[in-house]
């Protein structure tokens, strides 16, 4: 089966690249799936759970913001924060959890919308983290 | 006559000074190292996201005067400007070259009539603006390693002042690195975002791209993309401040190691000569002394 180049880059590093058979990211406007030969395309991302398949074999990363473009076989996030399912640490996702959860407790009281709309995306990505983590411990058949 | 024994005491202390330089030096271009390869990884990031906003205005996908962050405002009343400094000294001119720049532009912006407040990275900056009234936000010791998240801050309370009306436009000054041996200040317009038309780049864009499929559309996606944007020209002026650091301080310690070299040179003669006088005063009053035994 063709395959696409999957490049993920964020300001740190390249995070992967790889030929895959399949990639599903979290677009803005809901999830969307990339095959090979896809038509040139600009995509924003929200954070979430971006998956790639390669064979019989799927891998997990949490990414934040960011948008990926499509052209030449070839598709390529950019990122500003991306980490393998394998990377990422449990318990620092845990404390972030909690703190964001207090934040959003506090500036519910205040009524503050911009520390709200932070903790609240601070909050998005220590739960995607935690949900891509999952798949390390317990590998989902496919 | 200088003591002999101040002057021994005095090339030791040089020499440990000496040991310290070369020290430093050697930790310098280490870190410089460092940072050069985070500038490395940092490059495809940077480019890529160029080539992106490039298409997306040379195609005529957008306007780009709905954005509020690339609206050029008809009047020009408050200037910001956000100054890149190291947080540490011991690295010759390099922090005092980017405070004159910035300086010699809050003249030229004044001089215009333009209110001008200041964000400041890094502690040197902020330690020499603190006498003065014009600190609106300051970030210190950040730039011993650049983060993402950090630049991100910079940038988003950069954007907010913009977009809220409290300035027409926001400039950044930082340490430009050209090479090991020269870095100069560069001062560059942040907001409004103008991208600029570079014909080169665009014409290969074109030929590969051919027309583009937008999700969401390509409004929507400009006012995703922007505000990444602008973290990322703050982030790359903050990494390069911090290569062009340690390349200063390298230059700046090797200076002064050969300086010590120097210093301990004069001084050895400097006691060598004291020395020689020294014995032949002695040795003068010896043969005195004998020859008025010799006499008596």
């Amino acid at each position: 089966m063709a395959r696409i180049l999957l490049e993920i880059v964020t300001p740190d590093r390249l995070v992967v690249s790889e030929e895959v058979d399949l990639v599903t990211a979290p677009g803005v406007a809901g999830e969307f799936g990339v095959l090979a030969n896809h038509a040139p395309m600009v995509a924003a991302i929200k954070i979430g759970e971006l998956r790639y398949r390669v064979g019989d074999r799927v891998e997990y990363l949490a990414v934040s913001g960011g948008f990926c473009e499509v052209s030449n076989n070839k598709i390529t996030f950019l990122c500003e924060a991306a980490e393998r399912a394998e990377e990422i640490d449990v318990e620092r996702a845990l404390r972030a959890k909690e703190r964001a959860e207090r934040r959003i407790q506090e500036a519910l009281a205040k009524a503050e919308k911009i520390d709200l709309a932070r903790a609240q995306a601070a909050l998005q990505r220590a739960l995607v983290r935690l949900r891509v983590a999952e798949h390390v411990r317990r590998p989902a058949a496919r | 006559m200088p003591n002999l024994r101040d002057i021994k005491r005095k090339i030791e202390a040089v020499k440990k000074i000496g040991q310290i330089t070369k020290a430093m030096n050697m930790v310098a271009a280490a870190k410089l190292r460092g940072a050069q390869d985070r500038v490395e990884k940092f490059r495809p990031y940077a480019t890529k996201f160029k080539e992106v906003i490039h298409e997306l205005v040379g195609s005529g996908a957008v306007n780009t005067s709905q954005f509020e962050l690339m609206r050029e405002r008809p009047e020009v009343k408050k200037v910001e400007i956000i100054l890149i400094t190291a947080d540490r000294g011991l690295c010759g001119a390099f922090n005092a070259n980017l405070i004159n720049t910035c300086e010699r532009f809050i003249r030229e912006q004044r001089a215009k009539g333009r209110d001008v407040s200041l964000i400041c990275v890094g502690k040197k900056g902020a330690q020499y603006y603190r006498k003065f009234d014009i600190v609106r936000e300051s970030y210190e010791e950040i730039m011993s390693r650049v983060e993402m998240f950090n630049a991100r801050a910079v940038a988003r309370e950069a954007m907010r002042a913009f977009i809220d009306g409290e300035v027409d436009e926001t400039y950044l000054i930082y340490g430009y690195f050209v090479n090991v041996v020269r870095q100069v200040p560069k001062t560059e317009k942040l907001l409004p975002i103008s991208v600029e038309k570079e014909e080169g780049v665009e014409e290969t864009e074109k030929k590969i791209s051919g027309s583009y499929i937008y999700e969401p559309e390509p409004e929507e996606l400009f006012e995703q993309i922007l505000p990444l944007y602008v973290n990322t020209r703050v982030f790359a002026g903050m990494l390069e401040t911090a290569v062009s650091e340690q390349a200063a301080r390298m230059t700046a310690m090797d200076n002064a190691n050969r300086a010590c070299g120097d210093m301990v040179q004069s001084l050895t003669l400097l006691f060598n000569k004291t020395r020689q006088a020294s014995i032949t005063k002695e040795l003068m009053d010896i043969v005195g002394g004998a020859e008025a035994l010799r006499k008596g």
